[in-house]
């Protein structure tokens, strides 16, 4: 099939950017959205001209590197589906597709469609984990974790980082992203004792990070290629309460 | 002109003797240990984030040192091991099935096909029980029994259930634990994360492993970072292959620079070729997916029985089936290790009984499963399996059987690294797949993390101190001249790829090496295969340096230049895998040579001439290398031709 493209070019931060037009022909189905890109980078790269820059990895929808807003869709027209797992049986001959980068002041632009999302790694980083230094781990069966709560716990586990649903957040929020962590942890039994100090930490370090607040807009948890539910962000909100109001996360015994 | 020449053997690993059991006891005890207040003043340097390098990195620096960490992903979190599907393998003998540390011991040297060590065989299986217990302690979500209590499952190559999991995404919980674990010393500022930074070349300065110089991929800036010790664990070079199950950022650079630099380079020609991947379907193809071994507990694998059958699979009635693995390996079945399922594939398909559009395919069939089992429950096992599967071919497996073929997918050769993970460099350690040691010849399915974790958590972290007590090491910083050199070496050979500006993209050169090294150095190598590989890759490495098209500049994100400067070093490697192959005058697991075949086409080991590590040393480039041998020895395990009969 034939398609027209419009892409996002910028240069670089300082550059204000534009939609730049590309025909792209002889489209084959099976391609990924990904690989039709790599034809049009093989033809620009051999016309003397700058590629389109886009992150990608694994290419298998787990690494959560790529992220593009096609159609002003994040990660494109399919749920469920990263932009690299998306096939091009999803777009139909002669069809106009726009392809922009994540945009949320949190994320800045680097290059065309490369984003930088470190403020992720920020917010882990105040308290996304459960310390437990290597080698103090007590044998794995002393503590039996009920198997409903695991698999809620693994549910929320499977967020793969991309930032989709910060890109679909109409106030740039990174609330979805930050609640699956704390729900994960805070549904094992194992990461009951940093509890409320991590939402405290986790919550602050979002909210330096220059993402936006959480109006229950839910368009997140739509463009989630992993389903990560809405409910976590509830979750988040009472952990939230809980330290903040009656001082559960710095008053023993409480 | 000589392809190689014979060195030196290599006469010690540094493994303890006395009885197989006490060797990492003994190890560990006699160990140096650098007191607290002296780690602080220590920089170790670690490339990559995946599980050996995300947990080796906040291992060492839950431990006080001062640790410097790289990865070329935009985060820590995307290094490839997250990709891992199927799960992690341990001792724990949960099942009480019969499992032990010296079977899953047993298991690893027969799946490995007698080419692995057997004292790092034997660490690996003691120490997996304890990385169960870590990852559980850090909140990975594994998989439970309603008791609430941990679930395994069967993987190929054993006939007990010692794998654990999280649904199909074991890697990603197990690297998200590391990452966590490491996010947690960032925040803390022990750890100095420094993402999307490669490196291109190692620091030596009077024999030692000293630093390494990295770009900058956003802002071109090229820097040389100093260190008392440098860990490599930047992961496997299936990429050579171009297709492969590999993230397509995955690269030998940083292995093959320390290479270049006297780091041997051991069994490269050891490739795992995974049996359960999803068939290419054009040429545009970019990477290649794998669908987890789990797979092969419920899908049963079949073709039909008569030649060029194109029936609807649905309508090929049961008694026109071949179910070659069951019918091939009774007691095993679908269940046979990798290297077996994957000739066998090839072997069908090249009887003319393959499957779909290419004819490069076989069955994978979940109707019995779902028969027996009910929908839901193929669905809880492996939905997200059979979505992936569905988003890439547009088939729906729960109503038609999947159509897989075999693809690269793991290395086991890697550098050479003794008992303690160090290479032939002094102070240059290496973990991971990246390195050679645990797994032979073959690789079982479950077996990488666990030997990633064992690596990253408990063994660096004692080894590493043993080296870096017997210093303190002269203070040496970026100006020293041996710093100076490899900076300029780097800027040189990135000014070189810049300047060629011929009329071929870098992936096209990429793709007709990996079209190369599929046919010659694949599932099947040959004697003439292999010399007539030899020459093709040399004329194309000539080529790629007179036509190759790069486009912008060095001082920019430019990932065309990223990919040049790694397929660059593929070309070499490419070389000395097909001589590794070439020389080795034998089939053994991965490496499977058409001259070296038992009568019904199994693989024939010559354990008299071969039963050896074969490390090679880097001399320069287009002159031989020369082999060093590492004798292997058999105390515990026997060798025996391998039967899963």
């Amino acid at each position: 099939m034939n398609l027209t493209l419009r892409i996002w070019r910028q240069k670089g931060p300082e550059d204000k950017g534009r939609m730049v037009t590309y025909p792209v022909n002889d489209v084959s189905p099976d391609m990924s959205f990904l690989e039709m890109l790599d034809v049009l980078n093989e033809r620009l790269i051999l016309d003397g001209e700058d590629p389109v820059a886009f992150d990608h990895d694994c290419r298998e929808g787990i690494c959560g590197m790529c992220g593009l807003m096609i159609n002003g869709d994040a990660h494109g027209p399919q749920r469920g589906t990263t932009a690299c797992q998306l096939h091009m049986r999803q777009f139909t001959d002669g069809e106009t597709i726009d392809i922009e980068p994540w945009r949320a002041s949190a994320f800045p632009v680097i290059k065309d469609l490369v984003v930088n999302r470190g403020a992720f790694d920020k917010i882990i980083a105040a308290g996304g984990y459960i310390t437990a230094p290597t080698g103090s781990a007590p044998e794995a069966h002393s503590t039996p974790v009920a198997k409903a709560n695991a698999d809620a716990a693994f549910e929320s586990a499977a967020c793969i980082g991309c930032g989709a649903c910060v890109a679909a957040c109409p106030n740039g929020s990174g609330m979805l992203f930050t609640a699956a962590k704390l729900t994960q942890l805070s549904l094992l039994p194992q990461g009951q004792p940093e509890r409320y100090t991590r939402v405290i930490g986790m919550v602050d370090a979002h909210d330096e990070a220059g993402f936006g607040g959480c109006t229950n807009a839910g368009e997140c948890t739509v463009v989630c290629p992993k389903g990560i539910p809405l409910n976590t962000i509830g979750r988040l909100n009472r952990d939230y309460l809980a330290a903040t109001t009656k001082g559960a996360g710095n008053t023993p015994g409480s | 002109m000589e392809l190689f020449t014979e060195g030196d053997p290599i006469a010690d690993t540094k493994a303890p003797a006395g009885p197989i059991e006490k060797r990492w006891e003994t190890r560990r005890f006699e160990a140096k240990l650098v007191n607290p207040a002296n780690r602080r003043k220590m920089t170790v340097i670690v490339v990559g984030t995946g599980l050996a390098g995300g947990s080796a990195a906040a291992t060492l620096a839950e431990q006080g040192y001062h640790v410097k960490s790289y990865c070329y992903q935009d985060s820590p979190r995307r290094a490839h091991s997250i990709a891992a599907q199927g799960g992690i393998n341990a001792a724990k003998n949960y099942r009480n099935d019969g499992d032990s540390v010296h079977r899953l011991f047993y298991d690893t040297v027969k799946g490995g096909d007698f080419r692995s060590r057997e004292s790092n065989v034997h660490r690996l299986a003691e120490v997996s029980v304890n990385i169960i217990d870590q990852c559980v302690a850090q909140g990975v979500p594994f998989a439970r029994e309603y008791g609430g209590l941990l679930d395994t499952r069967s993987f190929g190559g054993a006939q007990v259930q010692r794998t654990f999991y999280a649904r199909g995404q074991t890697g990603q919980q197990l690297l998200l634990g590391a990452y966590q674990a490491l996010e947690r010393q960032i925040g803390l500022g022990n750890v100095e994360m420094n993402a999307r930074h490669e490196m291109l070349e190692l620091v030596i300065v009077d024999g030692k492993a000293r630093g390494i110089v990295v770009r900058d991929l956003v802002t071109g800036e090229i820097s040389t970072e100093m260190a008392d010790a440098v860990v490599l664990a930047s992961g496997g070079y299936g990429n050579v292959f171009y297709l492969s199950t590999n993230a397509k950022g995955c690269n030998v650079t940083a292995t093959w620079r320390a290479h270049r630099k006297g780091a041997y380079f051991a069994n490269p020609c050891y490739t795992q070729i995974h049996p359960t991947c999803i068939p290419v379907s054009g040429d545009h193809q970019s990477k290649l997916t794998l669908m987890s071994e789990s797979l092969r507990n419920d899908g049963r694998v079949w073709v039909p029985k008569n030649k060029g059958d194109d029936r609807n699979p649905r309508d090929i009635p049961e008694d026109e089936r071949d179910y070659y693995l069951e019918r091939i390996y009774p007691s095993f079945g679908n269940l046979v290790p990798r290297d077996i399922a994957s000739r066998a594939a090839k072997n069908v398909c090249d009887e003319g009984r393959g499957v779909g559009p290419t004819k490069l395919g076989v069955y994978l069939d979940f109707a019995d499963a779902i028969d027996r089992l009910g929908r839901k429950a193929i669905e809880a096992k492996y939905g997200n399996l059979f979505e992936m599967y569905e988003r890439i071919t547009g088939e729906d497996p729960y109503e038609v059987p999947m159509r897989i073929y075999p693809a690269v997918h793991y290395t086991m050769g890697g550098l050479w690294v003794d008992y303690d993970l160090q290479s032939s460099i002094p102070g240059l350690f290496v973990i991971g797949e990246a390195n050679f040691s645990d797994h032979g010849a073959n690789r079982l399915g479950a077996s990488a993390l666990m030997q990633g974790l064992a690596d990253g958590y408990f063994v660096l972290p004692t080894t590493i101190a043993n080296y870096l007590a017997s210093g303190p090491l002269d203070k040496v910083d970026a100006s020293h001249p041996a710093a100076v050199e490899a900076r300029t070496d780097v800027e040189d050979r990135i000014q070189r790829l810049l300047a060629v500006n011929g009329d071929r993209t870098v992936d096209s050169f990429h793709r007709e090496l990996g079209q190369i090294m599929w046919e010659h150095c694949g599932m099947e190598r040959s004697e003439a295969g292999l010399r007539k590989a030899i020459g093709e890759i040399r004329d194309l490495r000539d080529a790629f340096w007179q036509r190759v098209k790069v486009s912008g500049t060095g001082e920019e994100l430019n990932q065309s230049l990223e990919k040049a400067g790694r397929v660059a070093d593929f070309f070499e490697l490419a070389e000395l895998m097909c001589i590794d192959a070439l020389h080795r005058e034998e089939s053994c697991g991965g490496h499977f040579r058409a001259e070296h075949q038992t009568p019904d086409g199994e693989a024939q080991r010559d354990d008299e001439k071969f039963a050896y590590v074969a490390a090679w040393e880097f001399t320069a480039t287009g002159e031989p290398s020369v082999l060093h041998k590492e004798d292997l020895k058999f105390e515990y395990v026997h060798p025996t031709q391998r039967s899963y009969k």
